[in-house]
């Protein structure tokens, strides 16, 4: 079977704390990576990447910042829309500023704004959490896409309030703008979510994790174990703002083009990326994907089936895939309610039991 | 992982499964009958449709070769728009009309870069009018900023052409569709010495009780406004409840449709707004849409919009682009047309009286007249009051001319700052 640990031995400590500690699901990690890096740039096409695949990849890394954030540090926040914005504005005011900056910086920084921004609005989690927190978070939120639309320096005075993301370039080749091969900007976004998936996955197995886990588990045994609650819950709101600001950055310059700050980052963003953490699994990084995965790709498939496919009325379809997509939400939290991460991890342990449960 | 292999898998085949029947003229329309502003998707795309089934009906397409619509939902969210985009472009889909602002700045750049053309009628870039600057992108027959100074002639006619001193307020949605004409309105405010107030009211606008308590306490002489959707009625119920001079409030061709003034009631009587083709369903054509279309069983939708603004609209949408693949098949002497060739006959279209009348259109829209400089037509515009009691709309001024000093050079200033930043060069010279 797919998950046989017989023979795979760990002689050191280092190969028993591996990330992916049985061989064959290694393996099969390493080729989805090989498949996603060296097969699907040659076959995808302007409506895959601007459809599927990067928007997959942009919610994946707002995903796994808000599960840095909720899943891992218990503080939930509404406010991720907003942090979006941030990323998405700094990307906007950093290109137009320094026109010479490579976009992969450029992005990097727009992610360090953010965090800077978190930061600050992580402060009053010090002394409240929970609902009063979320509270606290939605005020973000707001507030961040009101300055947005109020300020016009930071859309630079044009007489819209849109902001439109130049072309920028990798080595020669577009990666924003409107002459960016597909390949291109998805390699961009895969190379960056990657990068940034395995650094998730290695602070939660630190000691910066573990610490955010503790507060999250129980903040006064933390405390009296020695975890320095601040530090926990301020690191945790920059890092999650990072990634949340890198994602945004992405979504305004590689995906969309353009952005207009009430619809592009309005509270549905916000609820969207909830959704997707507690739908993928709290407190896990495959979960951060597989919530992006069913909450972007679900209704595209929907609707390409019982549009394109049945040939039903534009307005029936979107009504029945908001329906389904509320059903199937309310169903798996009913079967699953630690999320389709821990389905995975179900399906994982019966394979490893097969043919003989115990 | 396991999830998103089986979605792909199935989009795939979904997708195969719908191979384009070929020679046939592509016009997708990105319309929206769910989601918050479906009031005024439903009739829009219902007339758009309506049209091109007309013409396949009764003339067996454009020049013989029929057209077909390509439906997909946006529910006026700009991602889904640009899913909608990518979905339809490959099937030789010739125009592409995005009935957003938000969407129709999205696809700009990309449409260009894909050799597609975009009309955005009477809404989106406005400096897209510049034809030298924007190849691929068509606003005629009005921009928002004609809107604009059309509504200040209104005003000014009616005050003997003075208006030094008075006061307007602008009621805007908050975004880049509201905020459009309000360089306009600042710079016409210079010429004329009005004062301008301006009020933003926040998507999708239910609420605006503060608004119009600023409006209570400052007494604007006018109100102009910028809303679309549910923001339209909510303002014209409480401009009602202060007891605003109806007739002294003015919206935009998207704040004027049955939509925002039926659910105020005798309140909204008096009510303008500007519009850039007729309203009602005293045409010729109506007839010819009941007997093709309606009679047959063929009607989008519920069938129940015919003649209102917004289905007036669409039809109006569709009839412009039919009439482009038109005069791009005599232009590039076939029948079977290219996007390419689409937005040649787009830049060359001429509509003058006499054919709108053979369309059954006599007096419906002003003449139009697209050229490689200017692509966004004659930029004229008429007033539409609302009258309760008979529950219809009724023109009660001519097309009119916008101011164009104000606005020629607004639109060369701002479409030349867009040529900067991207690196385009002039075209038509």
């Amino acid at each position: 079977m797919l998950y046989r640990e017989t023979g795979d031995f760990k002689t050191t400590y280092a190969a028993d704390q591996q990330t992916f500690p049985i061989k064959s699901e290694r393996y099969l990690f390493w080729t989805a990576m090989a498949f996603a890096f060296l097969v699907v740039p040659f076959f995808i096409n302007d409506y895959w990447e601007k459809s599927v695949l990067v928007p997959l990849l942009v919610w994946a890394m707002a995903a796994l910042g808000l599960n840095i954030l909720t899943g891992y540090c218990g503080q939930v926040s509404l406010g991720t829309g907003g942090f979006m914005a941030v990323g998405a504005y700094a990307c906007y005011k950093l290109m137009t500023a320094f026109p010479e900056l490579n976009i992969f910086f450029v992005v990097i920084l727009s992610g360090g704004v953010t965090a800077f921004v978190g930061l600050l609005f992580g402060l009053p989690s010090l002394r409240i959490k929970g609902f009063y927190l979320a509270v606290a978070t939605l005020a973000a939120q707001f507030f961040l896409v009101w300055i947005f639309n109020k300020v016009p320096w930071f859309y630079n005075y044009s007489a819209s309030g849109q902001i439109t993301a130049p072309e920028r370039t990798i080595v020669g080749i577009a990666v924003t703008g409107p002459n960016a091969p597909p390949w291109a900007t998805y390699l961009f976004c895969l190379a960056i979510v990657f990068l940034f998936a395995w650094i998730a996955r290695n602070l939660t197995r630190g000691n910066l994790g573990r610490s955010w886990m503790a507060i999250r588990d129980m903040d006064i045994a933390a405390e009296i174990i020695g975890v320095q609650p601040m530090m926990a819950k301020l690191s945790a709101f920059a890092v999650s703002s990072f990634y949340v600001g890198v994602a945004g950055a992405l979504y305004f310059s590689v995906w969309l083009g353009a952005a207009e700050p009430t619809e592009a980052f309005g509270i549905d963003k916000s609820f969207l990326v909830l959704f997707m953490v507690i739908i993928g699994g709290l407190g896990s990084i495959l979960g951060s994907f597989l919530g992006a995965a069913f909450l972007t790709l679900m209704p595209v498939l929907l609707k390409n089936v019982m549009v394109g496919g049945l040939g039903w009325p534009t307005d029936l379809a979107a009504h029945i895939e908001i329906m389904l997509v509320g059903g199937l939400i309310v169903f798996f939290l009913i079967v699953e309610p630690h999320g389709l991460a821990q389905l995975w991890r179900l399906a994982k342990e019966k394979l490893r039991l097969w043919p003989f449960p115990y | 992982m396991k999830l998103s292999k089986l979605a792909m898998a199935t989009a795939v085949a979904a997708m195969v499964g719908t191979t384009p029947a070929l020679a046939d003229l592509v016009f997708p329309s990105l319309s929206y009958r769910t989601g918050p502003y479906a009031a005024g998707g439903i009739p829009f795309a219902d007339g758009y449709a309506d049209y091109f089934t007309l013409l396949n009906e009764r003339d067996g397409g454009i020049n013989g070769v029929q057209a077909r619509v390509l439906e997909c939902e946006t529910g006026y969210n700009t991602q889904k728009g640009v899913e909608c985009y990518e979905a339809t472009k490959g099937e030789g889909s010739l125009i592409y009309q995005p009935l957003s602002t938000g969407i129709t700045y999205q696809i700009i750049p990309k449409a260009t870069a894909d050799g597609i053309p975009v009309h955005s009628m009477g809404y989106g870039r406005t400096s897209a009018a510049n034809g030298k600057v924007f190849s691929h992108v068509f606003n005629y027959p009005g921009t928002y900023w004609d809107a604009a100074s059309i509504i200040v002639n209104h005003i000014l006619d009616e005050n003997n052409g003075d208006i030094k001193g008075k006061k307007l307020a602008l009621v805007y949605h908050n975004s880049a569709y509201g905020k459009e004409p309000i360089r306009t309105l600042e710079d016409l405010s210079e010429k004329h010495g009005y004062d301008l107030t301006l009020i933003p009211v926040d998507h999708p606008g239910q609420e605006q009780k503060s608004q119009w308590l600023q409006i209570r306490r400052e007494r604007p002489d006018y109100v102009l406004m910028w809303g679309w959707g549910v923001m339209n009625q909510v303002a014209i119920k409480e401009a009602a409840n202060i007891r605003f001079p109806m007739e002294n409030f003015i919206g935009v061709w998207w704040s004027g449709s049955e939509n925002d003034v039926v659910p105020a009631g005798e309140g909204a009587n008096g009510y303008k707004a500007v519009t850039f083709h007729g309203v009602g369903s005293k045409y010729p054509i109506f007839d010819e849409i009941q007997k093709h279309v309606v009679d047959t069983g063929k009607a989008a939708g519920a069938g129940d919009q015919i003649g209102s603004v917004l289905y007036n609209r669409g039809l109006y949408a569709a009839m412009l682009a039919a009439e482009a693949a038109r005069t791009a098949q005599a232009l590039h002497n076939t029948k079977e047309l290219t996007p390419d060739q689409m937005r040649d006959g787009m830049e060359a279209l001429k509509i003058d009286a006499a054919r709108m009348e053979e369309l059954g259109l006599a007096g419906f829209g002003p003449e139009i007249a697209v050229s490689c400089e200017n692509h966004g037509g004659p930029g004229l515009g008429a007033i539409q009051q609302w009258n309760a009691g008979e529950g219809e709309w009724t023109l009660i001024s001519d097309f009119g001319p916008a101011d164009r000093e104000i606005i020629d050079p607004l639109i060369i200033e701002d479409s030349m700052a867009f040529a900067a930043e991207n690196n385009i060069p002039e075209r038509c010279n």
